[in-house]
């Protein structure tokens, strides 16, 4: 992945503190907007039935900022919105608190939605960070998604 | 020369330390480098799926397994990741 995070300098950042989507979503809007689509990702109860306390999130901090920066920069190359927000928030949620917040803006509901689907999807295969789930009974590092094709991994025989 | 190493999620856990270093030959490679990692760490039980699914960063890029290492690069191990809302597939 050839990612320029210098191409983007909207709203992108990784917080400690709570996040809060009102405020994020009133910011972004501009005159030529004709939509603002945005995706509020927060902590569920269970994880396929088993009861989940709280998720702590961690990240490589530096790394994932780039990285959302560049997903960013794709989304308005790709799509054509006007500006994208990304705030992913780090350390111990409780269940319904926000973890991730994307914001896409632009003249049309069509971009706006693409967009913001692509960048979810795309964070949650591509920006290190993780997430350990505690639950009522233990707790495990969530397995995560396997890396798109772009991204070498020892299974596909090209590390390790 | 000599690289540093970053271990997160899970790997953090089973290594048991955030971060390290390694001494390595001139012109080793990032998949070399995981193979050198493999060979040395035989003491900590990993399972093979783990293994086979990461990624390596170099200086805060995804590598290639090609990429050439060079002294005081900053060289993550990178489980799966798993961001975002709940684990929602």
């Amino acid at each position: 992945m050839s990612i320029d995070s210098t191409r983007f300098s909207g709203k992108i950042e990784i917080t400690d503190a709570p996040i809060v989507a009102e405020a994020i979503v009133a910011a972004i809007k501009a005159g030529g907007d004709g939509a603002v689509c945005v995706f509020d990702g927060i902590v569920r109860d269970n994880t396929l039935g088993r009861r989940t306390l709280y998720l702590d999130y961690e990240a490589y901090r530096e790394m994932a900022l780039e990285q959302m920066r560049g997903l960013a920069a794709d989304a308005v190359a790709r799509f054509g919105v006007r500006d994208v927000a990304m705030v992913h928030r780090l350390g111990r949620l409780e269940v319904g608190e926000t973890s991730v917040l994307i914001v896409t803006a632009s003249a049309h509901r069509a971009a706006a939605f693409d967009a913001c689907r692509w960048l979810i999807d795309t964070l949650k295969k591509t920006v290190p960070i993780w997430k350990k789930e505690t639950f009522a009974d233990g707790a495990i590092w969530s397995d995560g998604e396997a890396f798109p094709e772009e991204i070498a991994t020892a299974s596909r025989g090209t590390l390790g | 020369m000599r690289v540093k190493l970053l271990y997160f999620g899970v790997l953090k856990d089973l290594v048991g330390a955030t971060e390290g270093a390694i001494e390595l030959p001139d012109g080793a490679t990032a998949g070399g480098l995981l193979r050198i990692l493999r060979e040395r760490t035989s003491n900590i039980q990993m399972e093979e799926r783990l293994w086979q699914s990461l990624a390596v960063a170099v200086n805060r890029q995804y590598a290639s397994p090609q990429q050439v290492l060079r002294e005081d690069d900053e060289v993550a191990l990178l489980p799966p990741v798993s961001g975002g809302g709940a684990g929602e597939r």
